[in-house]
């Protein structure tokens, strides 16, 4: 008998990112809940707020629309794969993974794949309903645009980790939407996507600050939004360095996670 | 190549206080079909699941094709083909998508819709997984089983569900299997499917193996004695005897030819598998 080659990870990790977005496509609950939530509420909010923020010449919803496209991102990240993760461990999908010859990289390539293509639509449809409706432009210069897109990839990527790692805290897959959308929507509340960030009480904007989504937000409007924003951001500055340090240090924090926290079977599986 | 394909010695799974598989010793040699019998709770699937790698062992020596199942690696997985009791698909699929998908994992895959057509499910092929009823699911999880061709195939329950055509043809698909070579582990609570389909049967009760046999044998039934049974004039008698033959003949004489409600029978798998669990409580 001669020794088959085994099909290659990267051949299964990207079959599996083609399934993934494929049962995405047919799945109308997860769809309308993890991709349209975000576009909703960009709709509902960008009808209630008004006017400028102070001194800056820019109008709020404006700076809303960032920080609702870095939500979004949240949502198709952190939501979609920490539910998604904790359902296919409760229906036992993960179990019949792991009965077979699949190589454990090769889930999360196609989980990773999954998250960046829908982030990545997510972003671009939020943006045109923010250039639509609230006159957002892209980013302006080259060096914007490559803000843009560090920042952009740097966010998808903590956001994955952070939701592969979290898929193994909710009991059931059932209860793990509620589960997930309690600190999704604190974070939302606290990193400046419905309010201007330093318009929040001292307290809560250290509490932001200790989390990912402030600081994609605040990454996010560097690039879409002019610098006559500076007053009113924590810093007075971008304060690019720091962004990037954050996300890497909760990028890392996320791995060590995901690496020590994934399990394949359900908590009484025996 | 080691001809044994399962060897179990001691084994032991302790879940808090109840010993789930409580001392197991078994050999399984390639090419045969072994059935694992017994009632709800016996330790059938965690059993099985020990032997998939899919749960820990509490004491004992498992080997399975030569490797212990408690560290799987890619080839050895490769090797292997699992039915779970319970499994689900994406219902967003179709079968064909799905059994596809999966055979791309295998480095030398059967081709997924002979596979399909195995299973019985040419029709469904293009439905989606949400649209099949449940005996129809359950052949998706065989099919998923035996696509990646396997030396050692595990099959927990698999006939849950089926109606009887299915079951039928699900035994041919067995026979077929076992026929090129492929060693089967099944479980099961249908003892005329252990009688059609395995070489060997096991008795399982109370996480001990009771007995272990052919399914003519178990028991003592090829030598158990048969029961003849007919109406006489004083109502319905039964005699059990080692020499039905003679007591038919003697009664045919004493009725002067046909002897009302006669029967033969020697104990079923079922009766005996009965007593076996009955005697275990
Ligand atoms: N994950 C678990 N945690 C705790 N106890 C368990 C677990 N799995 C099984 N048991 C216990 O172990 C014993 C054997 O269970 P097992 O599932 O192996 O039985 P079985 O023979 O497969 O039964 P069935 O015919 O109902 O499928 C039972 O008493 C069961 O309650
Ligand atoms: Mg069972």
């Amino acid at each position: 008998m001669t020794a088959q080659a085994m099909p290659s990870t990267l051949r299964i990790g990207l079959s599996r990112g083609a399934l993934e977005l494929r049962t995405f496509m047919r799945d109308r609950e997860a769809a309308a809940f993890t991709f349209a939530m975000p576009i909703v509420l960009m709709l509902i909010f960008g009808t209630i707020f008004k006017g400028e923020i102070k001194g800056t010449g820019v109008d709020f919803r404006q700076y809303f629309a960032a920080g609702i496209i870095a939500s979004g991102i949240a949502s198709t990240t952190f939501i979609s794969l920490g539910v998604g993760i904790a359902q296919e461990r409760d229906d036992g999908t993960l179990k019949r993974l792991y009965g077979m010859p699949m190589p454990p990289a090769a889930y999360f390539i196609g989980k990773t794949i999954t998250a960046l293509v829908l982030s990545v639509a997510e972003t671009v449809v939020l943006f045109l309903l923010g250039h639509v409706m609230f006159g957002l432009n892209p980013p302006g210069t080259p060096e914007r645009w490559f803000t843009f897109v560090w920042v952009f990839v740097a966010g998808v990527t903590v956001c994955t980790l952070l939701g592969i790692a979290v898929s193994s805290v909710p009991r059931s897959g059932r209860g793990a939407a509620a589960v997930l959308n309690v600190p999704y929507l604190v974070l939302q509340f606290i990193s400046g996507v419905y309010f201007t960030f330093t318009e929040l009480p001292k307290g809560v904007q250290d509490a932001g600050a200790v989390f990912p989504l402030k600081w994609i937000c605040q990454g996010l409007r560097s690039a879409l939004l002019p610098d006559t924003l500076l007053p009113v951001e924590p810093a007075h500055a971008w304060e690019h360095g720091r962004i990037a340090l954050v996300l890497a240090a909760w990028a890392v924090a996320g791995f060590a996670l995901c690496l020590t926290t994934f399990r394949w079977k359900r908590r009484d599986d025996g | 190549m080691d001809e044994t394909a399962v060897r179990i010695r001691g084994l032991r799974k302790r879940y808090g206080d109840v010993d789930a598989v409580d001392g197991v010793d078994l050999d399984i040699p390639r090419g045969e079909v072994f059935a694992l019998l017994g009632p709800n709770g016996a330790g059938k699937s965690t059993t099985v699941e020990i032997l998939e790698g899919h749960r820990r062992r509490t004491g004992g020596e498992v080997a399975v094709l030569g490797a212990d199942p408690g560290r799987p690696t890619r080839r050895w997985r490769a090797r292997i083909g699992i039915v779970s009791q319970t499994s689900e698909e994406r219902p967003q699929l179709t079968v064909r998508e799905t059994v596809r998908h999966y055979a791309g994992y295998y480095p030398a895959p059967r081709d997924p819709d002979e596979v399909i057509e195995a299973v019985g499910l040419t029709e469904k092929a293009g439905a989606r997984l949400a649209r099949l009823s449940g005996g129809q699911r359950r052949r998706v999880d065989v099919a998923l089983g035996i696509v990646g061709d396997p030396e050692l195939l595990f099959l927990d329950e698999p006939t849950t569900g089926f109606d009887p055509d299915a079951r039928r043809q699900f035994w041919k698909l067995i026979e077929s299997l076992a026929g090129d070579g492929t060693t089967i582990l099944l479980t099961t609570h249908y003892l005329d499917e252990a009688e059609a389909l395995a070489d060997r049967v096991g008795v399982i009760a109370r996480g001990r193996l009771v007995e272990v046999g052919t399914p003519r044998e178990l028991g003592g039934r090829a030598t158990a004695k048969a029961h003849v049974s007919w109406t006489g004039p004083e109502g319905p008698r039964t005699l059990e005897t080692h020499s039905p033959t003679q007591v038919v003949a003697e009664l045919s004489q004493k009725f002067d030819g046909e002897v009302p409600e006669l029967t033969v029978t020697r104990p079923t798998l079922e009766d005996t598998y009965l007593t076996m669990i009955g005697a275990a409580r």
